[in-house]
């Protein structure tokens, strides 16, 4: 049985855990029918949590305060600016992808400048500027939907053997970034700066350096994922990022990875962002009224964090 | 005069300045607020946006942050519509619960150790998930007492003035001046002395989050008493405006470093920004935008302001 008081060790655990245990109430309920078709859009769904919780595990890796609140706000200027820009053009997505970009880079150095000069703390200046980006994409939306081109539609909801092709994508990016996490001088730094930053700049990291990397691969995350959401959705909508500012926190600390900073763990976010959606179409499935649900949802998430709390301990 | 002006001084002055130079502009823009009517709209909402604040500032006191104050004050307003108006003694019973729900909460995340943004994120669903069982539909309506107290018209100074006047110095005097506020303030400075000197952690950290509470509890009973009616989500952006005030008025994230009275300013300043805003005839789009940059741009004013401070 050490197996099993090992695999409890493992941080990313308690996510699978509930993931895997509302799947198995769904299909239990509703048959399997319904749990093939829930599993689906869940990979959907919850690939979408997965990018932003990615640059927000990061950002919060490099310890307390470190927040960044503007991810809404990045993913609805992304998407908006984008699918103006596009107008429905198939063959100007590529450079519609690139303003999606240079919208996330330009968030990311915004938000990194105003935590270096103002030297507040890093939650009140996404805050802050999130307003400002929020404001140029109502400026700039005026309300409207826009479509997306056909194409990105298409690609956003393409499925191979059932698996959308966008979480396979965001699959190999993980492994990517969990490479990166633990393999490259970057990752090692975030790890170290989150652990103990006087250390961390005592043993020469370059902390402001990464931390400015940090806020700028999170931001293009965030624009990347405004881009595809805009896409899956049929256009960008104003309040399209709103769930992400809690889903991306939540995502990241069910996950396993630590509110204090110095431990993240990549496995553990596809599990929570399975779980968060699983979670809500349990509710559906019993049905369940609105107000039901939310308690519900509130209540597993702090008993999640509860449960798991010891090693998230300051 | 110069000895008035030290950087210390500038620092504990520079929300008050902030606030006095928007009321300015909006004296300049609209001469016509600059009376008793006129102060008396503009300054009516922010009441309960002041008495939110102050709830915050309890959270921000002991490091922790509330995230789902918006939602708790969104709840009480609700109760407050309907309960509290229809079956006084209900009312008081549930809205007595909401304040010993948050002391626990305070329990919770100092014995379990837990890390108090993510458990308010997720108590967050659990506010709005009460307040729409208990009002699925906006509605509901003002206990009569609430809406009198909130529309009084004093004669000489308009009752928002009043009521912020009288909410900063009761938190002042008890937080500021107080011993029991004293020890209060210390655990956001250092714990652990104030750990050793005797005192419980766990009782500290359950009184503040009570007082969160009963602050959250007070806002929602403003905020009906004037909107006179609720929905479940009337109050969701209290969250982010309660930080933001706080900080605005003063307050630092860590050290028990807060200012009641500047957090009651910050308040006041975030919700006349707005007005200030729609008297530039700017265009309704930038006005989220615009409260960003005053707010960036405070900030930058303290950091010049305490840089000063280093240097002498």
């Amino acid at each position: 049985m050490t197996w099993v008081s090992q695999l409890v060790q493992k941080p990313w655990v308690w996510a699978w855990f509930g993931a895997v245990s509302m799947w198995v109430i769904i299909t239990g309920v509703s048959g399997f029918g319904a749990g093939g078709q829930v599993m689906s859009a869940a990979a959907s769904f919850g690939t979408f949590f997965v990018i932003v919780a990615i640059g927000q595990m990061f950002v919060i890796t490099l310890g307390p305060g470190n927040v960044d609140l503007s991810i809404p706000a990045c993913m609805t200027l992304s998407a908006t600016l984008a699918m103006k820009f596009m107008n429905g053009d198939p063959g100007l997505l590529v450079p519609g992808f690139l303003i999606s970009l240079g919208v996330g880079l330009a968030i990311g150095t915004t938000n990194f400048l105003l935590i270096l000069f103002l030297r507040i703390p890093p939650i009140i200046a996404t805050l802050s500027a999130s307003f400002l980006y929020q404001s140029t994409a109502i400026w700039s939306n005026r309300g409207l939907r826009v479509k997306p081109p056909e194409v990105l539609g298409d690609f956003a909801v393409a499925k191979v053997a059932g698996v959308p092709i966008l979480t396979l994508v965001v699959l190999v990016v993980t492994v990517g970034m969990a490479f990166l996490l633990h393999r490259t001088r970057f990752g090692l730094s975030v790890l170290a700066v989150g652990q103990n930053e006087k250390a961390a700049k005592l043993a020469g990291i370059r902390v402001e350096r990464v931390r400015f990397l940090t806020y700028l691969m999170c931001a293009v995350f965030a624009s990347v994922c405004g881009f595809f959401l805009a896409g899956f959705s049929g256009g960008a909508a104003l309040n399209m990022g709103e769930q992400y500012l809690l889903m991306s926190i939540a995502v990241v600390v069910i996950g396993g990875t630590s509110v204090a900073g110095g431990y993240a763990n990549l496995t553990g976010l596809w599990g929570a962002s399975l779980f968060m959606f699983l979670l809500v179409s349990m509710l559906n499935t019993l049905g369940l009224s609105a107000g039901y649900r939310l308690i519900v949802t509130g209540a597993i998430i702090v008993a999640v964090i509860v449960v798991s709390g010891r090693k998230l301990a300051r | 005069m110069a000895r008035f002006l030290t950087p210390k001084a500038l620092r504990t002055l520079l929300p008050a300045l902030s606030l006095a130079a928007l009321l300015a502009a909006i004296f300049y823009l609209q001469p016509r607020t600059m009376s008793y009517f006129g102060l008396n709209l503009l300054l009516n909402l922010a009441v309960p946006i002041a008495l939110a604040t102050i709830a915050q500032m309890f959270i921000l006191c002991v490091n922790d942050l509330d995230l789902s104050l918006g939602a708790f004050v969104s709840l009480t307003a609700c109760i407050t519509a309907t309960w509290l108006n229809d079956t006084p003694l209900l009312g008081v019973l549930a809205l007595a619960a909401c304040v010993v729900a948050y002391g626990a909460l305070g329990a919770l995340i100092h014995l379990r150790n837990l890390p108090s943004i993510v458990v308010t994120l997720g108590m967050s669903f659990v506010w709005t998930g009460i307040a729409v069982l208990i009002l699925p539909t906006p509605g509901g309506s003002a206990p009569e007492w609430i809406r009198t107290l909130m529309t009084l018209k004093p004669s000489l100074v308009p009752f928002p003035i009043i009521a912020s006047v009288v909410i900063a110095l009761v938190v002042h005097i008890g937080l500021m001046r107080s011993a029991a506020g004293t020890v209060l303030r210390g655990v956001g400075g250092n714990p652990k002395s104030v750990e050793r000197a005797g005192w419980s952690l766990l009782r500290v950290k359950v009184t503040m989050f009570s007082l969160a509470g009963l602050f959250g509890v007070f806002s929602g009973m403003a905020l009906v008493g004037l909107t006179t009616s609720a929905d479940a989500n009337i109050a969701l952006r209290y969250t982010l405006l309660s930080i933001a005030g706080g900080i605005l008025g003063g307050g630092e994230f860590v050290g028990g470093r807060v200012s009641p009275v500047g957090a009651v300013i910050g308040a006041i300043t975030l919700a006349l920004a707005g007005s200030f805003l729609s008297f530039l005839r700017l265009n309704p789009d930038w006005q989220i935008g615009a409260q960003g940059a005053i707010l960036i741009l405070v900030l930058a004013l303290r950091l010049l302001v305490s840089s000063r401070e280093r240097r002498i």
